[in-house]
């Protein structure tokens, strides 16, 4: 890919590698159209609400420490605001660091809409600046703004020169892209085009840019990277200004998503030269071996990564063959973002588990290198198949795939959709946590969580039988594929 | 004009999908960007028959934009009826397709004759908050929806109270509401909640009058109901917490409906009763603790802000600081909204102060001298400000971090009762 940092403006997923969120087929046919180009996605006459790519851009943003966000727009776009500041000091509390970014609205009227409101914009910027002292200020837009037209880039260039930290125009707006994902990088550009500085000279660094998003696993990576004499950059929650602004100098850049991390990895590689780990994610063994194998060659480490390898098997492996043994045979359908369906879907078959069906919340045909996912080529190559369908959280969808399978067990990574299932009387696992099926020891807890929630269906059963789901009979006798329209070329 | 909205407090008119959200079959249909939904819901109890992830959406895009979204909307309320298994359908326009100049409202009457009701209320985001959203709802309904009876029932009442989702207690707060009003012989009826929904809303007509507990949201829908049902209104505008204000509260109800003032009398006994064998026995906790001292602060809509600054004042015996109000109330309103604070026992008066920009909030309470350790009831934005001033800190108002509630309440006898349990389990985690 070109990425130009010259342009606040970032080309959306659709546009720049080709993303789809309307699909309905097999996971062979998916790849085998992606490879040779023809694959084509289809839009909705009908759909359920989804997500906002501003949410993705700006809660990436706001979980920068000591940052300012000016969310220019009515109420309802900055009402995550409250949300990030919730998430600012309890992420900052348990790291022992203390987080004072704050996330403001301009809180738009119907006047501004014919007016605007660039002029009232800069004071706001300025007033917040004079506040908090914030050490990099992102101007970002939305729907409203958009449409309207205020011009937020000449807001920053105005005031450039009066505020003495980074700040930067984030354009944001929801109707841009149907998929969120494009927030992501909407939020590395911006990081990239105002913090993130050139390699100093001189510089000799073990770092390793770690784009993840909620940390959890931050003291037993840093642990582990010991091992390798490799430092761990966590990114962006909890990252301070100062160590964003030296990310160039690392030796790798890697991620937990590659929904996530894919254009900061590349970024920085295409623009300072710094490796970005392309393998399957770190989810499951096979995964996890892969992904460690690749950072060893990237960054010379090869010999104690497997050293590191072998001593971890012989504690696991044993007991993650133990709990295979009760999960084998049992039936799943999945719903999540891509960066982790094919993942998962790559670890359910590891322990034993069929897929029966897949849904990815989009699909990103091939990455920002050319190359189709290395999720996909892996289960590719390994013969693995299964239906598939490319639908952005469209919950009648999932519930219509639900009722044809009658799955053991639905996994998702989205808030609200588990609960549709367990209504359905499905037994759901929330993959909510990004490290839930890190590495060995969370494959093994994984594993233990998926028996336990099949052991005990007492919750599911029992609300089940008491609810009334709100799609009717007709629906249910659809094909999951009623409301696809192929998109005119 | 747009304004600095430093950690803000309510959100935009499209937000009243969550007052449609807490009618029971009522579904919200968006013309809006595919997030709104997402962004406007609360994590949590929004999980019920419908949720904010099924609710019909355009997921408008950028060709919309450029071309309009009629069609679009059209297919989506179509295939929504087809879908989804509700009672009444309520169409919600966002931004985009106001600013873009969508005839929303042409689109839904073409749905005059479905088999079940399409309602339509505009609520783009930079018409107002969420308090006028809730507003423009109430006023589809009672345009769209009802007509007037031809006679209505003596003793039936409507209740309206504040903002479903945006006050944590709505669902308690409105159902003991009901139970007061039963309690003297009233038949209570609202639209919120289980066991309400769309039989509720075609009751509405037949009320002898509306029932508003609220400084200033849902004024306007009561006038206008008054004006198109024949339906006259009290306004109450204090929500009653406490026994104190009970009291006040159901013999002002008691009086408007003409009940029996001995019957009215006997249920205020009773009750009063039973909160003073209550308040008897932990006296001695608000007597002789270290930590609560007279002078507080509230930090939320006008609704909290006025009943809490009452109860707390008129009730309890403290001494109020200065009292902000978050809710962006309309201008026409402040006015009367501030003599109410300045109506209170002993002559005692609060300054209200209307205020949406959160750090002036901070600085204020910074500020001024609480003669001690402060005690906040406010948004969980202002928990670090208390606790660095070695305060007491309660999370009433919305954002709420630091408590789940499925159906307690703060209202009525009962409601008191709750709320000091709630101040003195903060109290009790410290010595002094």
């Amino acid at each position: 890919m070109a990425i130009n940092l010259n342009n606040s403006n970032v080309a959306t997923r659709e546009n720049r590698i080709g993303s789809i969120t309307g699909y309905l087929g097999s996971l062979h046919d998916l790849a085998s159209q992606s490879e040779c180009g023809t694959l084509k996605g289809c839009s909705r006459c009908f759909s359920q609400s989804s997500t906002c790519l501003s949410s993705c851009a700006l809660g990436q943003l706001s979980a920068i420490r000591d940052v300012a966000i000016i969310h220019h727009g009515p109420a309802g776009c900055s009402v995550a605001a409250a949300g990030s500041y919730y998430l600012d000091k309890v992420m900052a509390k348990k790291r022992g660091v203390t987080n004072d970014t704050v996330y403001v609205g301009t809180d738009m009227n119907e006047n501004d809409t014919i007016f605007g409101s660039t002029e009232q914009l800069k004071k706001i910027v300025l007033e917040v600046n004079k506040r908090y002292s914030p050490k990099a200020i992102f101007v970002t837009s939305s729907c409203a703004t958009g449409i309207i037209g205020e011009d937020i880039d000449s807001v920053v260039d105005e005031i450039k020169d009066q505020v003495n930290v980074p700040i930067v125009a984030v354009h944001c707006e929801g109707f841009k892209s149907r998929i969120w994902a494009t927030g992501f990088d909407v939020s590395d550009h911006a990081v990239l085009q105002s913090i993130v500085k050139p390699p100093r000279e001189g510089i000799k660094s073990n770092k390793i840019n770690f784009k993840n998003f909620y940390e959890s696993a931050r003291p037993e990576i840093i642990e582990m990277f010991k091992n390798f004499d490799l430092e761990p950059t966590f990114l962006y929650c909890n990252s301070t200004v100062e160590e964003l602004s030296h990310i160039s100098e690392a030796l790798a850049t890697t991620c937990i998503c590659g929904t996530l991390g894919n254009y900061l990895g590349n970024a920085l590689e295409e623009k300072y030269g710094v490796p970005y780990v392309r393998s399957i994610n770190q989810c499951g063994i096979v995964g996890f071996e892969t992904w460690l194998r690749e950072i060893g060659k990237v960054t010379g480490r090869s010999e104690k990564i497997e050293k590191y390898i072998k001593e971890q098997r012989e504690i696991y492996l044993p007991k993650i063959e133990e709990v295979k043994k009760e999960l084998k045979g049992l039936k799943a359908v999945i719903g999540m973002g891509p960066g982790y369906t094919f993942e998962v879907s790559r670890v359910l078959n590891e322990l034993g588990i069929e897929v029966v069906w897949a849904l990815a919340w989009h699909y990103d045909k091939k990455y920002e290198n050319g190359d189709v996912p290395p999720s996909m080529k892996y289960l590719l190559e390994n013969d693995i198949d299964f239906g598939t369908s490319i639908s952005d959280q469209q919950n009648y969808e999932v519930m219509n795939v639900l009722n044809k399978y009658q799955p053991d067990l639905y996994l998702s990574r989205h808030p609200g959709s588990t609960v549709w299932a367990i209504k359905n009387g499905t037994p759901a696992v929330y993959v909510a946590d990004e490290y839930m099926i890190f590495g060995y020891k969370h494959t093994l807890d994984f594993a233990n969580s998926i028996l336990d929630s099949i052991r005990n269906r007492s919750f599911e059963k029992n609300l089940a039988k008491r609810t009334k789901l709100p799609y009717t009979d007709w629906w249910y006798k659809q094909s999951v594929g009623e409301f696809l329209v192929q998109e005119k070329v | 004009m747009a304004k600095l909205l430093d950690k803000q407090r309510y959100k935009c008119a499209l937000a009243a999908m969550q007052t449609v959200q807490a009618i029971d079959r009522a579904i919200p249909v968006l013309h809006s960007g595919p997030g709104c939904a997402q962004k406007l819901s609360d994590g949590t109890g929004s999980s019920g028959y419908f949720s904010p992830n099924i609710f019909p959406c355009t997921s408008i895009n950028e060709k919309d934009v450029v071309f309009g979204g009629v069609k679009k909307l059209h297919s989506t309320i179509d295939n929504a009826l087809k879908v989804i298994d509700a009672d009444l359908y309520v169409v919600l326009t966002g931004c985009i397709p106001e600013i873009v100049g969508d005839d929303s409202g042409e689109v839904v009457s073409e749905f005059a004759d479905a088999e079940k009701p399409v309602i339509y209320a505009p609520t783009a985001g930079f018409k107002g908050n969420n308090y006028k959203g809730h507003e423009q709802v109430i006023d589809a309904i009672t345009d769209q929806f009802l007509e007037k009876a031809e006679a209505r029932r003596k003793g039936f009442v409507n209740i309206w109270a504040d903002v479903p989702y945006q006050d944590l207690y709505w669902l308690g707060n409105i159902r003991e509401l009901e139970n007061l009003l039963k309690e003297i012989g009233l038949t209570p009826n609202t639209i919120f909640g289980y066991g309400r929904g769309i039989e509720n809303i075609k009751n509405i007509p037949y009320a002898e009058f509306n029932l508003l507990v609220s400084p200033w949201v849902s004024l306007k829908n009561v006038k206008k109901m008054e004006k198109k049902l024949g339906i006259p209104y009290l306004h109450y505008k204090t929500l009653p917490v406490g026994a104190f204000e009970t009291s006040k509260f159901l013999r002002e109800v008691g009086k408007f409906a003409k009940l029996d003032e001995s019957k009215v009398e006997e249920v205020i006994t009773q009750h009063e009763k039973y909160y003073y064998y209550l308040i008897e026995r932990y006296a001695d906790l608000f007597l002789e603790n270290r930590v609560i001292n007279k002078q507080f602060s509230v930090v939320a809509d006008a609704q909290y802000a006025l009943g809490i600054t009452k109860f707390l004042t008129n009730d309890l015996g403290l001494v109020p600081a200065k009292q902000f109000i978050v809710d962006d109330t309309p201008k026409e309103y402040r006015e009367d909204i501030a003599a109410e604070f300045k109506n209170l026992n002993y002559g005692l008066e609060a300054e209200a102060v209307f205020e949406t920009d959160s750090y002036k909030i901070h600085e204020a309470i910074k500020e001024h001298d609480y003669h001690g350790y402060p005690l906040v009831l406010g948004g969980y934005y202002d928990k670090e400000i208390t606790e660095d001033l070695k305060g007491n800190f309660l999370n009433i108002s919305w954002p709420v971090r630091d408590k789940v509630v499925f159906d307690d309440f703060i209202v009525g006898y009962t409601g008191g009762i709750r709320l000091i349990e709630d101040i003195y389990t903060v109290a009790s985690q410290r010595f002094n």
